[in-house]
């Protein structure tokens, strides 16, 4: 599904290498974890697969189903059929969270060639959708994540994640800021999006997310690189030895 | 003594000007103000309020631009009474609603006794001070039609402006609306290639005045327009303006709150490209108590654009408990584009709460990411952002059907530009 090879990353206005040769394949019907420490450059990935301006690739490549990501805007990526739930999900005061979503899901029909949605489809869908997240009637018409809580915007994401329905996902610490209860609520949205055509990319801090959404790969992600794979048994040891000695370890 | 530059000017553009047929009152108000204009001059550059447009165009003898065709029909289906301005002349037909008498300008030249006597004229005079307005002065002197609207009840039904282009019209409204009497008046289109219009509006104690123009949506349209508003006690007026594109527009409103506790809002978004330079001045003056005034402000700007906003706020000795706000916002989508903002205040009663800001910024790289990430095109999501840029300025449209006719209009607009 998801196909990363030595991927170099330096930030566009500084000379600041970031990504150092990022070595990732995510098979389809797979979920992969990544951890690693702050400023380790996971959300740079998450980031510069997606398009995000003020990165240069500077070497590699990465590709969706064969298709090359970094040649493509941002727009087309999405429908391609990828999709980040951001780290911090932006506020924009002004466009309805409903019109987002309608304009959204449309667009990425009509990029792949198929009819929109109808306003009577699309609403019963987005109510449903809602519903199991718990985010209620007057969450849908307020402004894009304007006055939500961090919690309420996380769940927002997977909200627009269940409607865009993408073959790869990609949640960037969906689970900081989540209180038990939510988390539950986004495992179980993540977990009904899980299928054997579908690939997820998870970047947490924290074991307990990957509790509910069993990974079936995890990385650690260090200064640039991936150093270390394995099962999910590493998240364990992550959790209770933290990252020196897996670090110490490679170095 | 005008200065011999102003002197030709005004020679040349009066020369090129004949002061239509009238008598009585009329006639004296049109005198009154071309005696304004031999003292004031035409606007120039160095004027103090001239400093950011060039009134050339507008102070030109000839008119020089042709507008073309536009048609917009953001308020047809509406249950409205129509009035329709074409080439500068007024005409409609049926009766008006009640609660309205409507007649044109150049219906009553010859009329001894019309109610529009006591108002036509008299608030361009009134606030030809102490700012002077000549291009408004002019257009009391040489008038060549209008429409007169006196309210004498609330009423419904929205009277609708529809302007077809004409070259060069000067047209002069006066609306009066009576004590407790309220009415809705929407204007929609171009009334020439170069049109100067005046609108002389007065609300009586506990009266309120609706008002929404749209502006455009031809590109060649020099537009130069004045409302004139006189408010008593406990009356309301609410004006919003839609400008999309034009060459040049100067939107003047000159606002005196007379009456305790009234209320005056004045709004206005504008977006345009290119050659497009539009101005907004706005002069409001608190003259009595618990008055409250808005005057929300909000430009997009593209392709080398230029928006101005002046905008005064003058608290009078007395005026206590005023609420003066007053916002001018710019969203530039270039480098090339410029907005000039002057905001000024001026208080003399020291009970008052009055604030003003002025902003200029950028799209807002991140939320366009986040919009397109989610699969929504650039051209799109660029939209969607200019949108909820203007919504504020929209928002201030009161009455929700018309608010959505206006942004409806506003969307497609953008999605054909
Ligand atoms: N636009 C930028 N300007 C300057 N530095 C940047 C920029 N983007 C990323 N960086 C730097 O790149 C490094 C990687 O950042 P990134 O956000 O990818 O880390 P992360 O692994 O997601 O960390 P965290 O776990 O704290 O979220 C950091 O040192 C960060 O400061
Ligand atoms: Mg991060």
């Amino acid at each position: 599904m998801l196909n990363i090879k030595d991927l170099h990353v330096k930030l566009e206005e500084e000379d600041k290498q970031i990504l150092k040769g990022i070595n990732l394949e995510v098979p389809a019907g797979e979920v992969h974890a990544i951890m690693g420490p702050n400023g380790s450059g996971k959300s740079t990935l998450s980031y510069v697969l997606s398009g995000r301006d003020g990165y240069e690739v500077t070497g590699g490549e990465a590709a969706l189903e064969g298709e090359d990501l970094l040649e493509m805007e941002p727009e087309e990526r999405a429908a391609a059929g990828l999709f980040l739930a951001f780290q911090y999900p932006v506020e924009i005061p002004g466009v309805g969270n409903m019109t987002f979503l309608r304009t959204a899901v449309n667009a990425q029909r009509k990029a792949r060639g198929e009819d929109e949605l109808s306003a009577g489809d699309f609403l019963k869908e987005v109510r449903a959708k809602a519903k199991t997240l718990k985010i209620d009637a007057d969450m849908l018409k307020r402004p894009v994540n304007v006055g939500f809580s961090g919690g309420e915007k996380k769940r927002n994401e997977i909200l627009q994640m269940a409607m865009l329905e993408p073959k790869m996902c990609i949640l960037d610490e969906t689970d900081s800021g989540l209180d038990v209860d939510a988390m539950k609520l986004v495992s179980e949205g993540v977990n009904a999006l899980r299928d054997a055509g579908r690939g997820f990319l998870v970047i947490t801090h924290y074991q307990r997310l990957l509790d509910h959404i069993k990974p079936d790969v995890v990385h650690i992600m260090a200064d640039g690189r991936i150093v270390k794979s394995g099962g999910p048994e590493l998240a364990l040891e992550v959790e209770q030895n933290g990252y020196a000695d897996i670090l110490g370890e490679v170095a | 003594m005008l200065p011999e530059s102003k002197k030709t000017d005004l020679d040349q553009r009066l020369g090129a000007l004949t002061m239509p047929e009238s008598t009585g009152w009329l006639q004296s108000a049109r005198e009154a103000a071309r005696e304004r204009l031999s003292v004031s001059g035409l606007p120039a550059r160095r004027d103090e309020y001239w400093r950011y447009t060039d009134p050339k165009a507008f102070v030109q003898a000839a008119p020089g631009v042709v507008a073309t065709e536009n048609t917009t029909e953001v308020f047809a289906d509406l249950e409205a009474f129509v009035i329709t301005v074409e080439n500068g002349v007024v005409s409609f037909t049926g009766d008006a609603p009640a609660g309205l008498e409507i007649s044109t300008l150049a219906s009553v030249a010859t009329t001894d006794i019309h109610w529009a006597r006591e108002v036509y004229g008299a608030l361009e005079a009134a606030g030809s001070q102490p700012v002077v307005r000549p291009l408004a002065s002019l257009n009391t002197a040489y008038a060549q039609d209008g429409v007169l609207i006196r309210a004498t009840a609330p009423v419904e039904t929205p009277v609708v402006i529809r302007y077809a282009p004409g070259e060069d019209p000067i047209l002069h409204h006066v609306i009066r609306v009576t004590a407790n009497a309220s009415m809705t008046l929407l204007e929609v289109g171009t009334p020439g290639g170069r049109g100067n219009t005046v609108a002389e509006v007065e609300v009586a104690d506990g009266g309120a005045f609706h008002h929404i123009r749209v502006q455009g949506p031809d590109d060649a349209r020099h537009a130069n327009t004045h409302t004139f508003a006189a408010l008593g006690e406990a009356s309301t007026i609410k004006s919003f303006t839609l400008s999309a594109n034009g060459a040049l527009t100067r939107n003047e409103a000159v606002i005196t709150l007379t009456g305790d506790d009234a209320i005056a809002h004045v709004a206005g978004a504008a977006f345009g490209k290119g050659d497009f330079h539009h101005d907004d001045t706005v002069f409001v003056t608190h003259d009595a108590e618990r008055c409250e005034s808005r005057q929300v402000f909000k430009k997009v700007l593209r392709d080398g654009a230029t928006g101005v906003f002046q905008g005064k706020i003058l608290v009078k000795e007395g005026a206590q408990k005023t609420d003066g706000y007053q916002i001018s916002q710019s969203l530039l989508l270039d480098d090339d584009s410029v907005f000039l903002a002057k905001p000024e205040l001026e208080i003399y009663a020291d009970d008052v709460a009055c604030s003003h800001g002025s902003t200029t910024g950028a799209i807002d790289e991140t939320a366009l990411f986040y919009l397109r990430s989610r699969g929504v095109p650039k051209r799109v999501a660029t939209d969607l952002l200019v949108l909820s840029f203007l919504a504020e300025a929209l928002d201030e449209i009161e009455d929700d059907d018309l608010r959505e006719r206006v942004s409806d209009y506003l969307a497609d607009w953008l999605a054909q530009q």
